[in-house]
This record gives structure tokens, sequence and C-alpha cells, in this order.
């Protein structure tokens, strides 16, 4: 199987994150970028399946700059094959996202026989591009999956959808797949995956090269800013307790009728 | 020309070592402490991640590292718990006397398998009655012709319960005191071995550290490591390779002390303020982010003189007794940051305290580092 | 004034909640309607009060239950025969699967999750949060028409008066298509509660919980408030609690009117996925944890002697 694997660089969670001195974007200088966390149960779902199928191959694909080539490297030094670049700017929309990452796939001249993204980057939390991805390839697509067998060219998907309820799904190969938490346990980087991954090949391509042109943008966004402050907000101690009655009937008090939720 | 920036790999190694050491090793350090419970199945994954037995050339299996990078990795994983990383090190600390004097079919026999299989080996120097004065040891290992026997007692040997191999020191004949010191690997299934009960540390509690006896065991002639007489010189390499090593492991304490103590001052208000506004809580922090800064330059240039081929045993000896007396202190003060919370075994800085101590102390004392130091300025000087 | 399309996401027949949101913020515009049949008759009374002129419902077969392809197809065709220029849904569950399809079928674009819309009669703007709420940005469209919209649900607000008239009725005849990803089954999930991310009242449990049993007094108070269980992610790493009840950067973003945050110290990316909460009760023993910092209502106590008193008060208050 051609399994390829898409791929984001987002900041770390723990990162603080800012707007930049004209409001057109964020301060990149200070971030700590990881791999998108959703991204890493679709790099261990294809290693997963390349381990049960020796034939199979794993390429990532990732659209960003170059800056930082982190969430490829990772994957790579977990297990992935090759990967595959498409330089751009880091706050390209949904669209321009798929579009690149469908021209990089064909690039690589092979067939796909499963695309495996995340469920959604943690940076925009669109959650488009793999629907959008599988319209533009008019291919089957599952999101937010929690369940995945496979059997030949069939697939059985558990999606996650509200209240915790699972809808089961079958449909046949190639399809893009989203991966969710739950999904499985990914595994780290080994050291000595991390060495062999500097050999691994890396194809770099412009949003040129694979067919995006500034006509492709979609959305556009301008004004980053802070979301406002709360004020401080009211405190009450009930580590003794005899305090506790007390403190629970002035809060429920204020929450109906300062707060009025309830 | 200085150059002070990792390389790519070297990133990615850091970021690897401190994902494990946060995911897999804080969450247990308290608890394994607490019950003196060997960290088996974390080292079991840190093995299967590669972060083990760092000191192996790639000829015979290993990943190819430096000493930088072992350092580095080291740094990390001492972060996450410095008794579990004890135990890590007494593995390349036992390994590194196959590498340094052992031939290539010793190599092949005895550091292979280790890449294979999640395995222990053990450092046997130090004695009852000979610490500091480790060449005065009294084990010997006897010609007894087709065989060698050894017989004697060592005394603080980590991971002894686990090991599958004892790498031991003893003496051809004491009367030639250095001269006569021999370093043999013994199998652990070999009878005669006595292994004493774990015994019950202030820190590191985690790690298993027992007495051994050797009562005549019988070795073949194959396992002595170079020619009888030539383990001194082994041991002392072995400590240029170990000792960086060590501090590093002192290193890794120290940064998990300060980033505890940085993060508590933000949260913790006394006076209407957080505590770090306050000028006194500025001053310990301050002191302590130099003395980590300092103790990692030593550390990265004693791994790199290594590196380049180049003698280190001064440098390695001021890493470690800096690393070693910085971390004590920054531990220290980590728990004074914390105040009464500090002394209780909710907050994690109590345990990095009762930690540094015996990084002071194994692998030649701070007072043996500086009769070290001391000796090599007077050759220079 | 541009020509704006809703969809009507409903529940057995109750129209959610965001629907009404949308309807009243674009009440000065001419509001049609697009919704799945099963629709209630109250739904759709609600939904002409709300200012819908005209609702198409559509009905054929392969379309009694949600499939992503049947659903994505057959709007396809209402939203091609209506020349609309924007397209509106709730970021929910559904909406997130299905409008990045159909917005994908008109090669057009598609904001996610807004939580303002300013609207100057013609062109849409709007702002979403990024980075988990870290920052928000204002947002526009270009490219080919119709534009697609999602709105959080409790971001914007029920309007505060519903002054609409009665809605016409049009009954389409949907063609689900072909249909590649089949829905074979649905296996309920233990709660019949809302979804986190459209719960107006979330009570949340953290690591402090100590164990799975212990949400049971979570559960306890959610029933009185009519509230949705959720946890952080330290609490759903320890196995307390399911991931699809994780509130956080890596879980859901919320954004109810009520937060009780019971054992959670608030990291980061618990705080990204729950800040936009209207009013934050956090209970927790440590006076210090950052929870306090967001909270509006804190108690410093243990939960376990906390939330029982506080479930028996609100039980007192509810009757």
């Amino acid at each position: 199987m051609n399994i390829f694997v898409c791929v984001k660089q987002v900041p770390d969670t723990e990162t603080k994150v800012t707007p930049n001195s004209d409001g057109s974007f964020i301060n990149l200088d200070s971030i700590k970028w990881i791999m998108n966390p959703y991204d890493e149960f679709a790099v261990e779902q294809a290693l997963q399946i390349k381990a049960a199928q020796s034939e199979s191959t794993v390429t990532v694909v990732r659209v960003g700059s170059v800056r930082d080539t982190e969430a490829l490297r990772t994957a790579m030094a977990m297990g992935a094959d090759e990967s595959i670049l498409v330089e751009a700017e880091d706050n390209l929309d949904s669209y321009c996202i798929a579009k690149a990452i469908k021209g990089g796939i064909e690039k690589s001249g092979k067939t796909p026989d499963l695309i495996l993204c995340g469920k959604q980057a943690i940076d925009d939390d669109c959650l488009q591009v793999p629907q959008l991805l599988s319209q533009m390839m008019e291919l089957p697509s599952v999101s937010m999956v929690v369940g995945f067998e496979q059997t030949g060219e069939d697939l059985k998907l558990r999606r996650e959808i509200e209240g915790g309820s699972i809808e089961v799904y079958s449909l046949k190969t190639p399809a893009v797949v989203a991966c969710n938490k739950g999904l499985n346990t990914p595994r780290y980087a080994s050291l000595p995956g991390i060495m062999k991954a500097k050999r691994k090949p890396l194809a770099q391509h412009s949003l040129a090269d694979v067919g995006v042109t500034d006509g492709d943008r979609r959305v556009k966004y301008s004004s980053f800013n802070l979301p406002p402050e709360k004020p401080p907000g009211k405190k009450f101690e009930a580590m003794d307790e005899d305090a506790v009655a007390g403190v629970v009937s002035e809060v429920v008090g204020l929450l109906r009728n300062e707060a009025k939720v309830i | 020309m200085l150059n002070f920036e990792y390389t790519s790999e070297q990133k990615e190694i850091k970021e690897l070592s401190l994902k494990f050491a946060r995911n897999e090793m804080h969450p247990k350090a308290q608890e394994y402490d607490d019950n003196k419970k060997f960290p088996g199945d974390v080292l079991a994954k840190a093995w299967e991640l590669g972060l083990m037995n760092t000191s192996i050339p790639t000829e015979y299996g290993g990943s190819g590292f430096t000493a930088s990078d072992s350092v580095l990795i080291t740094e990390c994983l001492a972060y996450g718990c410095m008794g579990m990383t004890t135990s890590m090190m007494a593995n390349d600390l036992a390994l590194l006397p196959i590498i340094i004097g052992g031939s290539d079919e010793q190599k092949k026999r005895w550091l292979t398998p280790f890449t294979n299989e999640f395995k222990f080996a053990s450092f046997c120097l130090t004695e009852p009655g000979n610490g500091s004065d480790a060449a005065g040891l009294k084990t010997t290992i006897k010609d007894n012709g087709d065989h060698y026997v050894v017989t004697g007692n060592k005394m603080w040997i980590t991971n002894a319960g686990h090991a599958d191999l004892f790498v031991v020191y003893g003496t051809i004949d004491p009367a030639l005191k250095h001269k006569g010191i021999s370093c043999i690997v013994i199998d652990a299934s070999s009878e005669g071995i006595e292994i004493g009960k774990a015994e019950d540390k202030m820190g590191h509690r985690c790690s298993d550290t027992r007495s051994l006896n050797f009562n005549g065991v019988k070795v073949p002639k194959e396992n002595m490591l170079g020619a009888p007489g030539e383990g001194w010189m082994i041991a002392m390499k072995t400590l240029d390779h170990s000792r960086p090593l060590v501090a590093s492991c002192a290193l890794g304490g120290a940064v998990r002390a300060l980033e505890c103590a940085s993060q508590y001052a933000k949260e913790r208000v006394q006076f209407g303020v957080p505590i770090a506004k306050h000028q006194a809580i500025q001053t310990i922090i301050a002191d302590m982010g130099i003395k980590v800064e300092a103790s990692r330059l030593l550390v990265s240039k004693a791994a790199w003189l290594l590196d380049q081929g180049l003698p280190n045993t001064k440098v390695a000896s001021m890493a470690k007794a800096f690393a070693a007396d910085s971390c004590m202190q920054i531990t220290t003060d980590a728990v004074q940051v914390y105040g009464g919370y500090g002394y209780s075994k909710e907050y994690p800085v109590e345990k990095l305290m009762r930690d540094a101590k015996l990084i002071q102390i194994y692998e030649g004392t701070s007072q043996i580092q500086r009769l070290v130091i001391s000796r090599e300025i007077f050759k220079e000087y | 004034m541009a020509k704006i399309l809703v969809f009507a996401e409903h529940n057995s027949g109750t129209v959610k909640g965001v629907t009404f949101e949308i309807l009243g913020k674009l009440s000065s515009h001419t509001l049609e309607v697009v919704a799945f049949d099963g629709l209630s008759d109250d739904g759709v009374a609600e939904l002409g009060k709300h200012g819908a002129t005209t609702i198409h419902k559509i009905k054929g077969e392969g379309l009694d239950t949600y499939s992503p392809e049947g659903y994505a197809n057959a709007l396809k065709e209402v939203i091609s025969s209506g020349s609309y220029d924007y397209v509106f849904a709730g970021s929910t569950s559904l909406g997130k699967d299905l409008f990045p399809r159909v917005a994908g079928m008109f090669d057009a674009g598609m904001i996610s999750e807004v939580v303002e819309i300013n609207f100057d009669g013609e062109t849409f703007k709007g702002t979403r949060p990024l980075f988990a709420g870290k920052v928000l940005a204002t947002v526009e469209l270009d490219g080919p028409k119709p534009h697609f919209v999602t709105v959080r649900p409790n971001s914007i607000g029920m309007p505060d008066s519903a002054a609409g008239g009665s809605a016409n009725v049009v009954d389409v005849t949907g063609n689900a298509g072909s249909i590649r990803a089949v829905v074979n089954e649905i296996i309920k999930g233990a709660s019949e509660k809302l979804d986190l991310t459209e719960a107006s009242i979330i009570v949340s449990g953290g690591r402090a919980m100590k164990n799975s049993d212990n949400f049971k007094i979570l559960h306890e108070m959610a029933d009185v408030l009519g509230a949705t269980v959720g946890a952080s992610r330290a609490a759903v790493d320890s196995g307390y609690a399911d991931h699809s009840m994780q509130v956080g950067q890596t879980g859901k973003t919320v954004a109810p009117t009520l937060y009780i945050a019971c054992g959670i110290s608030g990291a980061i990316q618990h705080l990204a996925g729950m800040r936009t909460s209207k009013v934050i009760v956090a209970i927790n023993t440590d006076p210090d944890a950052p929870i306090f910092q967001k909270a509006d209502y804190g108690i410093v106590g243990d939960l376990f002697k906390v939330v029982p008193v506080l479930t028996e008060e609100l039980k007192k208050l509810m009757n």
C-alpha cells in the first residue's frame, strides 16, 4: 500500500502565543514547534499498517515553512520512509493547504491507497483539510476516526460523534481517514530512529510547483489580538469543613443573582 | 572556534529524552522512590528507545553516540529522575571497561547482547574497607592454571540484584599495589557469588544497591580484560568517560530543581504578590541559574575533549565536582523557595535534595575530585 | 442585501440552539433555512418566529439518518438552486464533518467556528479564536460563492426576542447520490446529554477526582443542572474519564454559560479549551492553582466535601 500521512507543524500546547506587532499574524520567533498531536495518531496508524503489510511505504507530507522541519523529522524518526515538504508560509488557509497536499502527493508519482490525517490541527482548529482533500481527490473520507480495521481493500472505521456515540463506517480504499485521539498510542521516535531519519529522502516543492496560486486563497485573516482579560473573580476559603455550607450557599446565590446563569 | 549550538540530531535527541523524562519518569519518580521500587518497566521502555547503553560503539550494535550526545541524554534523563538514571548509567559504567580494555572477541561477546536484549551489568570496584582509596582493594584474583579464582567483598554495587555481568576489580598481588590491579568479567550465574540485600538509602531509592561476596568464584581465563595488572589503567580511563556522565546526571537534577523552584515562585503568593517578585527569591533563582549554566559548560567541555581524543581528566573531575556540589546547593535552595511545602513529600523538591547528595559521594567524592584536579594543576604550573 | 441560507440541524425534530443564535444575529436579512426531514411542528414554528421566511425541507431515500456523502449531495442541490451568497451552520459535531465537504463541492471558502458575526448587509466579517483561543482574529472570505461559515454554539447568544412570523415550508426531494462511506451502525454513547461543545452548563473533573468512580458525584450535580460532564486531560490520561469528555486544546473547545471545574489545576492547555465560558466556578484545594485566576467564583476547598453540598444546594434551588 502507498500510505500518505499529512502532518502539520504547530506551536506546542504550552507555548505562549501572542499577536505580532502589526496584528497580521502571531509572533513566530519564540515558538516551540511540535507535530500536531492529532497527526501523531495518523503516523502511528500508518506505521501499524506498514508493520502488518511489509510492502507498504509511508510518505509524510507537510505544507509549511522550512524554518524548522520538526514534524517531518519526527515522523521519519518514528518510522516513516520518506517525506514531502511543500514550502509555504505558516498562515495558509485550509483550501490552499488541501490543494498543496494534493499537488505534493501527485508529484511523488505514487497513487495513494490511503491518506491519513489528524482530525484537525490545533493551531487554526479549522477541521477542514481532510474533508476538502477528499473532495479534491474524489475519494471517500471519514473524519474523527477512533477505530480502524482493514481487510484487504475494505475498511471498517469508527467515528466519534456527539455524546461519545460512535458511527461505524464501511468503505473501500483508496480513502482519506482523519484520526482522533483514542485511535492508538503513538510511539516515541527512538534514538536509532532519529539517527536513521537524517538519511531518509525529503522532497521539497514550492507552492507554484504544486499548482497553488494567490488566487486560491479563500480565507483572509487580519487584526490578530489577545482575547480580553477577565476581571479578577471572587475567591472563598472552604478548607475548613465547617465553612463549606456557608461558602456553597453564597456561591449559589451569586450564580443566581449576580451572574444569572442558573 | 567555539560553538554552543546543538546539532539538529542533538536537538531531536534532547527532545525525545525530555519527552521520555516528562511522560515516563516524572509520573513515577515519587512513587518508586517512596516504595524503593526498581524501575524495571521504565528502564525497559528506555532501552527500547535506545536511551540506554549509549556508550556502545556501532561495530558492536550501538547507535554511535558521541560522548557529547551521551551527556545530553543523561542530563535529560536525570531531569526525569536521578535515581532511575543512576540505574541506567550503572550499565554504561560497567560496560565502559569492556569498551576500553576488551578485545574484539570480548566486545562481541559482552557488548552486542546489550543491544539485542534489555539487561543489566554492574561495575564492582568499591569494597567495605576501600572507597576513595580504591587502589587498596582486597579482592584477589588468583591464577589457578586454566582459570582464575576470585575472592573478596564488594560494596554499594548498583543493579547487583538484576545484573547478568559483574565487571570486577581485584588484585593479582596486593604487594604490587596499582600494578597488581586487574579487571575481570564474571558471569552472574557463576557459582560462589552471594548477593546481599538491597540497601535502604537516603536517595536514589529506586535504584538497586547491594553488597556482593565472591567466595572463590572460578572465572575462565578469557574473561580477563587486557593483561593482568592493567586494571588500574582501565579503571582510570573508565572514570574519564564516566565522570562527565555522572556530572550530567547532577546537571539534570539541578535543571529539574530550577524549573520547579522557578514555576513555584511565580505561583506562590505572599505579601500580595508572587514570591518571584521578591528580591530575596530572585537572587536565589539567579544563583541557581548561574550554577546550572556553568555546570553545563564544564560537562560539555569534558565530553568534547573526550570526543576529540584529548586528555580530559582534569576537566572531567572539575565537571563532576562542580556539577555535584552545585546540584546539592540548587536542590537545597529549591526546598528553601518552596518553604514548608518543599519539606513535604507532596512536592518533588525534597527528593531532589536527597538524590543530589549521592552525586557528591559516588564515582569519586567531591574531595577526591579536588585531589585529582590539584594534581593535574600542579603538573601544569 | 446578501442572500443567506441557514442550515437547521435538529435532533429527533428539536432544532439545535445554535440555529436560533445564527437566525437572531442575522435577523436584518431575508433568511431561508434548509433542514432534513423529521423537523417537528414546534421546530418549524420556532424557526419562523426567529425570522426564517422559507424552510427547504429535504426528504429522500437514504437521507433518514446522517451520512456525510448523502447529506452533502442533497445539500448541494438545494444550495445550487438558490444562488446564495452565504450558507451558515452551527459548528456542531455534524456541522464540522459536513460543511467542509459541501464547501469543497463548490470549490468555495469556508470559515470554521466563528464566535462573532459582523455583517454590513453585503459582506460578512467574523471573529474566530485561533491557537485554542490564545488569540482572536478577524476573518473574511474570498473566491467563488456561496461562502460558508460555521458558528460555535453558545458564543453569540440567543436573541432577546423572536418576533418573526411563520415560515413557508417547501418540500424538496433530495438525492443522496452514490455513497462510498456507508454508516452501518450507530453505537450509542453512555451520555444522552448534550455534547460538550453544545452544552450550556459543564461540570468538569480533573486529576484530583482520583478515579473514574468518583466522577459519580459530578454526574449527580450535572443531573440537577441539566449539565454535561467533562474532564481535564490529566483525568483522561490517568484513565478516569473517556477522551470524548476531554476539554482542552487536545480535546474539545467549549463555551458554556457556566463551567464548574472540580479539582482542575488549570494547565494552559485546559484553560485554552474553556476560557470563553461565560462564568467559571473553580473548586480546588490549592489556593494558588492557576484555574483561580480565570474563575469568576473560586472555592478553595476539597471537592469531595464541596461538591455534594453544592449538589444539595442546587437541588433546593431548582425545585
